[in-house]
């Protein structure tokens, strides 16, 4: 099976200034892979480079098939991006702007009222302008705007942030799903006690390289969900 | 294409509905230009009748140059902006969506100083066909020019600053036209304003084809 993600010496700018300094890494579909690493090691420019986000200008990059040096915008509209903004609208509610991406994505309106309920945003969170919504409730908004959609690859930028312990243990079953789905995930994050355990591997990134690479605590799909239908 | 700019112009329509910024904010404004500038020219009625196509479009134009910020003031923020760019939505039906948005709210304003106009300054038109045939190409022009300009200023922390040098010399022919085809809708013959349409519609028509084709590039540098 060929990888979702595959990048060797991957060199990519953000503006005119370096991003990514060689990177060589493979995901598989179904595979999680954290990336751990300091502020500026590279772990937001790898994710936004996966996206098709930033050019790369040396190296071999392809994401799904797609060779990001040719074309970087053909596989966007495959990845699901959970950057530190939320993608999202203050003026529409939450079901507005979920609705909204997945329209945007060419998909039935319909597959946004399920995602909405996974994430808890139910009777009036569902009808309130995301603009009033706390950090937290705004990331569940983005989140349930990715779940809707089922990106093949799922490209998280600290997504624990502002999550309370309820959510980061349904942040957890969707990556899960996700992967068990076939989906491959890269998450970046802070806070390795709360990431690797989700990872099949973990990366750590130093000065826009992967440095380090060991295996993740993912368990089997079955032990997490409980053995649980997985849609 | 046009799915997509249907989905893009409901959404900024939406969203101006609620925050009402034009409402408050543009169309305030545009009525502000329009009696300051009467201030100016003093109290004669034949001064004014005679000033009147013209302030309507400098008023416009004005307008155009807020209600395009505002337009890309709601796709500013890093993660709309780069939501929008991984939506899978076609970088032409963005440019035509939010074009169609902007030219439903400059419309909105149009019709708002045509009565004040008429209100306050005693203008009557009287070839209406010609006014709105007028008013209807310069909005296409206006609304797709003003999209390319606030594009291409979009990812600029000078932003607010730049746009209107950028597209008020840019928009100077529309307010020539404009002014000249409803000089003759108020007061000459129809004949009068009809050659001024000709340049309108090549102007309307010349960035709608350049906001097509290149809109994904100019979203990309932005």
């Amino acid at each position: 099976m060929a990888p979702a993600v595959h990048l060797r010496a991957a060199v990519a700018l953000a503006g005119r200034f370096p991003a990514l300094s060689g990177v060589d890494l493979t995901v598989a579909p179904g595979e999680v892979v954290v990336v751990l690493g300091p502020n500026g090691a590279g772990k937001t420019s790898l994710l936004r480079t996966c996206a098709g986000l930033l050019a790369v200008t040396s190296g071999q990059a392809v994401v799904l098939g797609c060779d990001l040096a040719d074309d970087r915008t053909a596989v966007r509209s495959r990845v699901g991006l959970l950057g530190h903004a939320a993608p999202l609208y203050d003026e529409l509610t939450a079901a507005e702007n979920v609705r909204f991406a997945v329209r945007a994505a060419g998909l039935p309106a319909g597959r946004a009222e399920p995602a909405l309920e996974r994430l808890g945003l139910v009777g009036r969170l569902r009808r309130t302008t995301v603009g009033r919504l706390s950090a937290g409730q705004r990331r569940r908004v983005a989140l349930a705007s990715l779940l809707a959609r089922a990106p093949e690859l799922w490209l998280l930028d600290e997504p624990h942030a502002g999550l309370d312990a309820a959510a980061r243990r349904l942040l957890a079953d969707l990556v899960a799903e996700a992967a068990g789905g076939g989906a491959a995930v890269v998450l970046s994050s802070h806070e390795p006690d709360l990431a690797a355990p989700l990872a099949d591997r973990v990366v750590t990134m130093s000065g826009g390289r992967v440095a380090e690479e060991r295996r993740g605590g993912r368990r089997p799909l079955q032990a997490v969900t409980g053995g649980a239908h997985v849609a | 294409m046009w799915r997509d700019a249907l989905l893009v112009a409901g959404k900024d329509l939406r969203i101006e509905a609620r925050s009402r910024v034009a409402l408050w904010q543009v169309l305030p404004f545009a009525l502000l230009v329009l009696f300051l500038a009467a201030f100016a020219l003093g109290p004669s009625a034949p001064v004014l009748r005679s000033a009147a196509p013209g302030l309507f479009w400098l008023a416009v134009l004005f307008s155009t140059v807020l209600a395009t910020q505002r337009s890309f003031a709601i796709e500013s923020g890093e993660g709309t902006r780069d939501g929008l760019r991984l939506s899978g939505i076609d970088p032409a039906g963005i440019f035509l969506g939010k074009a169609a948005a902007l030219a439903v709210e400059l419309a909105a304003l149009q019709v708002v100083l045509w009565a004040g106009l008429a209100l306050f300054f005693g203008v009557h038109v009287h070839t209406v066909w010609l006014a709105v045939v007028a008013s209807l190409l310069a909005t296409v022009g206006l609304a797709a020019a003003g999209v390319i300009y606030g594009a291409l200023s979009a990812g600029l922390r000078v932003r607010e600053t730049l746009l209107p040098l950028l597209v008020l010399p840019i928009l100077a022919p529309v307010l020539l036209a404009g002014s000249r085809a409803w000089s003759a809708a108020v007061s000459g013959p129809a004949s009068a304003g009809t050659p001024w349409l000709r340049i309108l519609i090549p102007f309307a028509a010349v960035y709608v084809v350049v906001g097509v084709v290149l809109y994904g590039p100019l979203q990309e540098a932005a």
